[in-house]
């Protein structure tokens, strides 16, 4: 059952991936070179409808969280490296897959790259399970944990600063 | 509608947030436990199942793909489901197009398909060695952590864009940075 509700999800995110051009190589750059925000205006909606969901569900006590842990060493470095890596390919992993949907092919050669980068990752895990998944260890925590408000809270000021970002996105035309 | 066909993305962004919140209520109605979205962990499970066939004993050893438990999940499937919607939504409006070269690389690297080919495998391997060291890449950190505010979300993903956008703009230029 878990198999056919992923593969319905998906079916579904893919769709839409396609459908609002995001995945897109031109877009995907575009984006990185600051000249087109279609993808991070996807993204922010995407976050936005979510954000406010997730939140109303798990107040309801139909859902749960569920936080990855945040280790600073961690997610600065890898996050860091994974930017260089997407800025070279062009895609990230779920845009890479859709992109070869769209007929993109060459999206292909990121996705053995990425196969390979994974086998690879498995192979230095051993040495950086104790090194730089150590440092700056914080734990499973939410922005609403951390400054002690109510999620709404931030939720609220999440809103507006996104709002006011895609304010600005469509006076300068971008 | 904009030019290319597409849909407004506020749009299809919305409806991803909906897709997204669903999939979290239905999975944990139905299989006790929710999924969010995510992806590159597929990665590491299909690099695991690949090297199973090839040097099994490898990953049966290996402190990661033990944790990971390689086998085919709902990741997977969602993954898969990826390819299968973007290619049933681009035939559906004709923009389906086989590209062996993207546009803006050919314009800025006019060497052929094999420069195209070493640079995309080259950062698709630097792109997921950052995203499972960071825990995460746009879709699990960026779409699935930020929605929950996790701090490890937000995080990564300024991660993600200072170094896409610092590289992106070196290797092709850019405009001025629209605050100068």
């Amino acid at each position: 059952m878990d198999l056919v509700l992923g593969l319905i999800t998906g079916v579904f995110f893919g769709f839409l991936l396609q459908k609002g051009r995001v995945l897109r190589f031109e877009k995907q750059i575009g984006f990185l070179r600051l000249i087109d925000m279609t993808i991070i205006k996807f993204m922010l909606s995407a976050i936005l409808v979510g954000m406010v969901g997730i939140y109303l569900f798990l107040d309801l006590g139909m859902i749960q969280l569920n936080v990855k842990s945040t280790v600073l060493g961690a997610q600065i470095i890898g996050g860091l490296m994974f930017g260089v890596g997407w800025a070279i390919f062009g895609y990230c992993p779920g845009t890479a897959v859709g992109a070869l949907g769209e007929g993109r092919i060459h999206a292909l050669w990121g996705i053995f790259g990425m196969l390979v980068g994974a086998a690879l990752y498995a192979e230095a895990y051993p040495e950086l399970s104790e090194t730089l998944l150590k440092w700056g260890v914080v734990g499973k925590v939410t922005l609403p944990e951390l400054l002690q408000v109510n999620h709404w809270v931030v939720i609220g000021g999440f809103f507006f600063v996104v709002m006011a970002f895609f304010v600005w996105c469509e006076k300068n035309r971008l | 509608m904009s030019s290319n066909g597409g849909w407004n993305p506020y749009l299809a962004g919305a409806l991803v947030g909906i897709l997204a919140v669903m999939s979290v209520v239905v999975t944990t109605q139905i299989l006790g436990k929710g999924s969010y979205l995510g992806a590159s962990t597929t990665f590491v499970r299909g690099a695991g199942l690949i090297e199973k066939q090839i040097m099994p004993e490898n990953v049966t050893q290996n402190d990661y793909f033990v944790r990971t438990k390689i086998k085919v999940d709902w990741q997977m499937m969602f993954v898969i489901g990826i390819f299968c919607g973007a290619l049933l939504a681009s035939l559906s409006d004709g923009s389906f197009r086989k590209e062996k070269i993207p546009p803006m690389w050919r314009e800025r690297f006019p060497y052929g398909v094999w420069c195209r080919a070493v640079a995309a495998f080259g950062g698709g391997v630097i792109a997921i060695f950052g995203a499972r060291l960071a825990g995460g890449c746009p879709s699990g950190h960026g779409l699935s952590g930020v929605m929950q505010l996790s701090l490890s979300g937000l995080v990564a993903m300024a991660g993600f864009m200072v170094g896409g956008i610092v590289i992106a703009r070196a290797i092709y230029g850019g405009r001025e940075y629209p605050w100068t």
